[in-house]
């Protein structure tokens, strides 16, 4: 990913999880609580499994289309992060010994294999993006520690969120001028590198005792409280209910094969 | 490298996720121990900037590739390893968030991947004793590099074990480790050279600064032997574990190797393990036992106690799934978009 690419695809997810509407209003603790359960559930079914899963696109398009997030934007960043699955489930039907008869036609089990490993990329990378454009980083921090997680943990989060903008923003004009400086491979070598991150690391040092003294002055006390407290309200234990229910139906129950059924009957 | 969720199940990421969620307690309650609320800002601010940092591209020595740092052992030499690991903590979470770099359940793996070898084993065990007092460049530049190349490797062999473990993918596990480890020595080395430099040029700029960061970790030269024990005890642990695993399943690696590629049949290898015990589960849990699309279908597959391939009905079913998945899937985007309308309606009646 290009350093322009990253910087503006934190910058829009920071826009969208702003907005408002009835996802971005539910208590970030369920939508936490729903996101893990969805991802565990897709990532906990066998290897071969690609048809199964299709009800649990349901769960994304709801979230995007009540959400009104941005379908382009999210489909493009779920194809082009992370080839890292792609590459290693490509192999699958190399390696794979077993044969798939599939409405007639005779290929490697690999290739299902494959297909579900993609299946079930598609599912949770677009369930993170989901969780972040409807949630805000702020949000997901409150929610971590409120599920106890160390408040000097969640602090530094919140520290750097509030700081990587400003920071990316330096790098920005750092590699731009670095750009502008070198031909061809020149002024990429890694100890060009190395005085970039050098200074950038002093530089952040010196950002970060500013930042500590001008907090002190402020009543600082090693704690970032949290303003805005609000307790689990009907409509966040509705979401939750409906959601793990749906999942589980989903998981164990064939809705896909009664469907298809129900329509062959019906065309019959 | 960044595990992926599509390639994990649940019990291992769950194992990592327990293994990570421990070691973040561990490092807040070190940390809160012996250091003042300056180091807060400073962590969080640094995180920013690894961040930032990573996304810096160099060309990696000898190889013509471009690559980045990935941050830990700098963190870990700056700050300290309980600073360091939480801060790495930090960047893969906000990573997985907003870049989905591998996804929720496979951040367990990822921190403990990218953070736990290079901050609490890389860092004490190789870094801290070879680099002495770091006053020296030569010897510190010998010491980046061994730690970062043993932390990646580290990292690297341990995606392999849990993509293995998980039992997603077909690659032969000898074949696999090769490549990991062979990619991951390169970076290694761009990681080391990149993270003796930036020491270097702090030291030469702010020595200062390298004094605190030593203040706020642990004292030098007194890291305890008995947590440098159980950690590698747990690791060893784990390691065994998934070797046991797979000595158990494939009692001649090199042999099951062969037969993969070849496409013998000798080894019965998913039936076992958590994978098989997965499947087990599913099939248990399954309403309709004829709704085993895999089961009828592939041949190699099909376990000793597993039900009789289908025949005519079978075939049926396999059509019904695929029609049904595909009614599923087309009605999930029908609402999505009818709501869209709805809204889109809504929003114009206001």
């Amino acid at each position: 990913m290009s350093f322009d690419q990253a910087f503006y695809t934190i910058g829009r997810l920071d826009l969208l999880s702003y907005q408002d509407t009835v996802v971005h209003r539910l208590d970030a603790r369920v939508k936490v609580a729903a996101t893990l359960l969805f991802v565990v559930m897709v990532v906990s079914y066998p290897k071969y499994e690609v048809l199964s899963l299709m009800p649990f696109f349901l769960f994304p398009v709801l979230m995007v289309s009540l959400g009104d997030l941005p379908v382009l934007f999210l489909v493009r960043k779920v194809l082009v992060v992370s080839p890292f699955a792609v590459c290693i489930g490509i192999l699958n039907p190399l390696f794979d010994p077993g044969t798939v008869t599939v409405l007639g036609t005779t290929l490697s089990a690999g290739w299902i294999s494959f297909l579900s490993i993609l299946v079930k990329f598609a599912l949770t990378i677009s369930a993170a993006l989901i969780l972040i454009a409807t949630t805000s980083f702020p949000g997901v921090c409150g929610a971590l520690r409120r599920f106890g997680v160390p408040a000097l943990f969640v602090s530094q989060l919140l520290f750097l969120y509030r700081y990587l903008f400003v920071l990316l923003e330096e790098t920005l004009r750092i590699i731009r001028a670095r750009e502008l400086r070198s031909f061809g491979g020149r002024g990429r070598e890694a100890k060009v590198a190395v005085r970039i991150i050098g200074s950038l690391f002093l530089r952040t040092v010196e950002r970060a005792e500013r930042i500590y003294r001008a907090m002190l002055s402020r009543g600082f006390a090693g704690d970032i409280p949290v303003l805005r407290r609000r307790g689990m309200e009907a409509a966040d234990a509705l979401f939750l209910t409906v959601a793990a229910v749906s999942f589980a139906l989903f998981r164990f129950l064939p809705v896909g094969e009664w469907t298809g059924r129900f329509a062959q009957e019906l065309f019959r | 490298m960044h595990m992926a969720d599509a390639l994990l199940s649940p019990a291992v990421g769950a194992s990592f996720w327990a293994g990570t969620i421990a070691a973040i307690g561990y490092a807040s309650k070190k940390l809160k121990q012996n250091i003042d609320d300056k180091m807060v800002p400073l962590m969080g601010v640094l995180g920013a900037f690894i961040f930032a940092a990573q996304l810096i591209n160099f060309t990696i020595p000898g190889t013509g590739s471009s690559g980045h740092i990935g941050g830990g052992m700098i963190l870990a030499v700056l700050l300290g390893p309980h600073a360091a690991f939480l801060v790495m903590a930090s960047v893969l979470l906000v990573q997985a968030l907003f870049f989905a770099d591998g996804g929720l359940l496979a951040l367990g793996c990822n921190i403990w991947n990218l953070g736990l070898y290079p901050c609490y084993i890389a860092y004490p065990l190789l870094y801290r004793p070879l680099a002495g007092d770091g006053r020296d460049p030569k010897r510190n530049l010998a010491a980046a590099l061994v730690a970062a190349v043993a932390g990646l490797q580290m990292g690297a062999f341990s995606v392999v074990l849990e993509t293995l473990l998980s039992g997603k993918t077909e690659l032969p596990f000898g074949a696999f480790a090769l490549l990991m480890l062979t990619i991951h020595l390169a970076i290694g080395v761009a990681e080391g050279l990149v993270t003796a430099g930036v020491i270097t040029y702090v030291r030469s700029a702010r020595p200062e600064l390298l004094e605190n960061a030593a203040l706020s970790g642990p004292p030098r030269q007194s890291v305890s032997i008995r947590k440098v024990l159980a950690i590698l005890a747990l690791l060893a642990v784990i390691t065994s574990g998934g070797l046991s695993w797979f000595a158990s399943t494939h009692p001649d690696g090199l042999e099951w190797a062969i037969e993969k590629v070849t496409g013998g049949r000798g080894v019965e290898g998913s039936g076992q393990g958590v994978a098989g015990a997965l499947r087990k589960a599913q099939e248990r849990t399954a309403v309709l036992p004829d709704y085993q699309f895999k089961q009828e279908t592939r041949e190699g597959d099909r376990g000793t106690d597993g039900p009789p391939p289908q025949s005519a009905a079978g075939a049926g079913t396999s059509v019904a799934g695929i029609v049904g998945a595909a009614i599923v899937l087309l009605v999930s985007l029908a609402v999505g978009f009818t709501v869209r309308i709805l809204r889109g309606r809504g929003k114009h009646a206001q």
